[in-house]
C-alpha cells in the first residue's frame, strides 16, 4: 500500500507527515518540499519521478536520514527520525537504510568483497560471519566470481551490482536508490532493474527509487510524481505511463 | 583492527605520494636528530664537574698565567688540588690530522680529572718517560696507534716533536672526550723558548664543596687583582658555555633551524593530507551515508597521517642511529663527541607524532564536519 493523503494508518513501514524542506539561497527561501505526506508499506517498490529541482533527491535524502526537514516528521518502523541527533541518525542509517547511488560510489582501493563488507564492519559480527554475509550478498547479485576484483576491473553494471550487494548485506529495513541506472547502458540498466525487482519480489525488500526514466519507473509497483515540492498524484505505474506521463 | 585495512588501502592509493611524504618525514626527523646531537655536543654542561673551577687569564684564554700562582691558589681555603694545562695545537703528519693536545701536570692530573681513567701500569710508565704521552681511546683508534708507538707531532709555534705512547685513557661517562693527547709539563718546559718558560695556559682546580664555588672564585680573582696577570675564575660549566659562545649562539641557531624544518614538514604533510582528503570527499561521504560516524571518518584520516608520521619518523631516526656514530668518527677531534641520546630519539618520535596528528587533524576535522548531502551532490 502506498498513500499520499496522510491517512495511511499506523501499519505503514514509512510514514511521512506534513514534510517541509526549505533552503535559503542568498536572501531567498526556496520551498523544495511543502506539506508532503506519504505512507509506504513493507515490500513496496515505489518510484519517484519529476523534473529537475522537483525535490526527488531531497525527499530521498530526508527519508534516508541524510538531511533533516524544516518541518514535519518521518517515522520508519516506529522510529521517528526527524528529531534524532546526528550521531543517532548515523547509527540508524547503518541499521535501517541501504543506499544505491547513480555513480556507484564504491571505494576504488577496496575489492568488491571489501566494499560489500563495509557496512558489516560497524556490526559485532565475527570475521567468518561477515564473510558468509558478504558471499551471500554477492551471490544474490551474481558476482561471486568477481569478489576479489577492484572497481576499476568491473563494468558499470557490475559496479552497480556491487553497490546493491553493499546496500543489502546488512539486511536493512529499506533501500533507497538514486537514479540507479542513470549511468548505465540499456542492457546493464535492465539487468540492474531486474535485480532490484528480484530483491522486492523474492527477498521482500522495500525499495524507494528516484528516476528520470519512465521505462525504469515501470518496474516499480507505484510511481509518485513530484512537482515543485508536492506529491501531486499516485497510481500504479503501467496505467500512469500509458496515460502519457507519470502518475 | 578491522578498520586498519581501510587505512592501509587508502595509504597505498598514491604510492609515489606516500613514498615522498614518508621520505619528507624521514629527512626531517634525521635532521632533527642530527641537530639535537650537535646542540647536545655543544652544550654538554652535564659532563662538567660541579666541584671543578677553571682559572684563565682575565684578558683571554690565549694569554698565559704564571706557574708561580699555583702555590698561592692552593692556600685559598676550600681548594683541594690544582693542576695546569697548556694548549699545544699540533697535527700528526698532515694538517688534516688534527686532535687536541694538552700539556699536563702529571702529579695532579688524575686527582683533578678522575673521570679519565688510565691503567696504573701505563700511568707509571708515563711518569717514568719524559717524552711519554697518554692518548684518548678514540684518537688511538682513529690513527691505528698502539702503546709503544713513537709519534711525530708538528706545530707552527713549537716546531716538530716526538712522543712515545705509554698509555690510553678512557672516559667513564657517555660523551666523555676520548680524543685528547696528554704529555708532560717537564718535557714542554724543557723545549720551549726562554720567554715561554714558567707560563701555563690555565689552571684546573678541585674544590671540597661545590657550594663554595662562588666564594672561592671570587677569592682567587681578588688575590690576583691588579697584578700583571689578572685571573678569571669560573665553574667548569660556565667556562664550557663561554667556550661554545665563541662559535656563536649555536643553541639558538639549531633550535631555529629545527623549528623551520618542522614547520615546513607540517605544511608539506598538512597539504598532502588535505589534498588526499579532498580527492576522496565523495568516498568519505558514502562511508558516512552507510553509517560510519564522524569520529570514525576522522579516525581514518588521522590514522593515515599517523602511520605516515610513525613510519617516516622511525626511518629518519634509524638513519640517524646509523649516521651519527659514523659522523662522530669522521669529525673526531674537530667537534665534541656526537651522541644520539634516548632523549633525542624520544623527543623526535613525539614531535613526529605531533606533526602527524596536526597534519591529519585539520583535514580530518573538515571530513568530519562535511555534510553528506553536499558532498554527494559534488560526486
Amino acid at each position: 500500500m502506498v498513500k499520499v493523503d496522510g491517512n495511511g494508518g499506523d501499519s505503514s513501514l514509512i510514514q511521512v507527515r506534513d514534510l517541509d524542506k526549505t533552503y535559503r539561497r542568498g536572501g531567498e527561501e526556496i520551498h523544495v518540499l511543502q506539506g508532503l505526506n506519504l505512507d509506504v508499506s513493507k515490500g513496496e517498490f515505489v518510484a519517484f519521478m519529476g523534473p529537475s529541482g522537483s525535490g526527488k533527491t531531497t525527499l530521498l535524502n530526508l527519508l534516508g536520514g541524510l538531511d533533516v526537514p524544516t518541518r514535519g516528521s518521518i517515522t520508519v518502523a516506529g522510529d521517528e527520525i526527524t528529531h534524532m541527533s546526528a550521531g543517532k541518525l548515523t547509527e540508524w542509517r547503518a541499521r535501517h537504510v541501504g543506499f544505491i547511488f547513480q555513480m556507484y560510489n564504491l571505494i576504488p582501493v577496496l575489492t568488491a568483497f571489501q566494499n560489500v563488507e563495509l557496512p558489516l564492519l560497524l556490526t559485532k559480527l565475527s570475521k567468518a560471519e561477515r564473510r558468509a554475509h558478504v558471499e551471500t550478498a554477492l551471490s544474490i547479485v551474481g558476482l561471486t566470481d568477481r569478489m576479489q576484483h577492484f572497481p576499476r576491473q568491473l563494468s558499470g553494471g557490475q559496479e552497480q551490482r556491487v553497490t546493491i550487494a553493499r546496500a543489502i548485506v546488512s539486511d536493512p529495513t529499506f533501500l533507497l536508490c538514486d537514479e540507479p541506472t542513470g549511468d548505465l547502458d540499456r542492457k546493464s540498466a535492465d539487468e540492474v532493474m531486474g535485480l532490484i525487482q528480484e530483491l522486492v519480489s523474492e527477498h521482500h525488500k522495500t525499495v524507494l527509487m528516484v528516476t528520470h526514466d519512465p521505462l525504469v519507473a515501470l518496474r516499480a509497483h507505484t510511481t509518485l510524481h513530484l512537482d515543485k515540492g508536492l506529491l501531486v498524484e499516485a497510481g500504479s505505474s503501467p496505467q500512469a505511463v500509458s496515460a502519457g506521463g507519470v502518475a | 583492527m578491522k578498520f586498519n585495512r581501510i587505512i592501509l588501502a587508502n595509504l597505498f592509493r598514491k604510492k609515489v605520494r606516500l613514498v615522498l611524504t614518508i621520505g619528507s618525514f624521514a629527512v626531517a626527523l634525521f635532521l632533527f636528530a642530527f641537530l639535537g646531537v650537535v646542540r647536545d655536543a655543544f652544550s654538554r654542561d652535564n659532563l662538567a664537574s660541579a666541584n671543578r673551577l677553571i682559572i684563565i687569564n682575565r684578558t683571554s684564554i690565549i694569554n698565559p698565567l704564571p706557574l708561580s700562582y699555583r702555590e698561592r691558589i692552593l692556600r685559598i681555603p676550600g681548594v683541594k688540588s690544582v693542576t695546569h694545562n697548556n694548549w699545544f695545537g699540533g697535527t700528526y703528519i698532515e694538517e688534516k690530522n688534527f686532535f687536541p693536545q694538552f700539556v699536563i701536570d702529571p702529579e695532579n692530573q688524575r686527582q683533578v680529572v678522575p673521570e679519565f681513567v688510565v691503567p696504573d701500569d701505563q700511568w707509571k710508565a708515563f711518569l717514568r718517560d719524559r717524552e711519554g704521552a697518554i692518548v684518548g681511546a678514540r684518537t688511538m683508534e682513529r690513527f691505528h696507534w698502539k702503546v709503544g708507538d713513537r709519534i711525530p707531532i708538528k706545530t707552527p709555534v713549537w716546531g716538530s716533536w716526538e712522543f712515545n705512547i705509554d698509555g690510553v685513557y678512557h672516559g667513564t661517562r657517555p660523551g666523555d672526550d676520548e680524543t685528547q693527547f696528554w704529555f708532560q709539563w717537564d718535557y714542554f718546559e724543557e723545549r720551549v723558548p726562554q720567554t715561554s718558560k714558567g707560563q701555563i695556559g690555565w689552571y684546573v682546580l678541585r674544590i671540597d664543596n661545590p657550594d663554595d664555588a662562588p666564594r672561592i672564585a671570587k677569592a682567587i680573582d681578588t688575590e690576583f687583582a691588579n697584578s700583571p696577570y689578572e685571573t678569571k675564575t669560573e665553574t667548569e660549566s660556565t667556562f664550557a658555555a663561554g667556550w661554545v659562545k665563541q662559535f656563536g649562539n649555536i643553541k639558538f641557531l639549531i633550535v631555529t633551524i629545527g623549528a623551520v624544518v618542522f614547520f615546513t614538514l607540517l605544511l608539506v604533510t598538512g597539504n598532502t593530507m588535505a589534498i588526499s582528503v579532498r580527492e576522496r570527499t565523495g568516498e568519505l561521504a558514502v562511508l558516512k551515508a552507510i553509517g560510519f560516524s564522524d569520529r570514525k571518518v576522522l579516525g581514518f584520516v588521522l590514522g593515515e597521517s599517523l602511520v605516515i608520521a610513525v613510519v617516516g619518523g622511525l626511518l629518519g631516526l634509524a638513519l640517524a642511529l646509523v649516521a651519527v656514530p659514523l659522523l662522530s668518527h669522521a669529525l673526531s677531534g674537530i667537534v665534541p663527541v656526537l651522541i644520539l641520546s634516548p632523549t633525542i630519539l624520544l623527543t623526535g618520535f613525539v614531535a613526529a607524532l605531533f606533526v602527524g596528528f596536526i597534519s591529519g587533524f585539520l583535514p580530518g576535522l573538515g571530513a568530519m564536519r562535511m555534510r553528506v548531502v553536499n558532498a554527494l551532490r559534488r560526486v
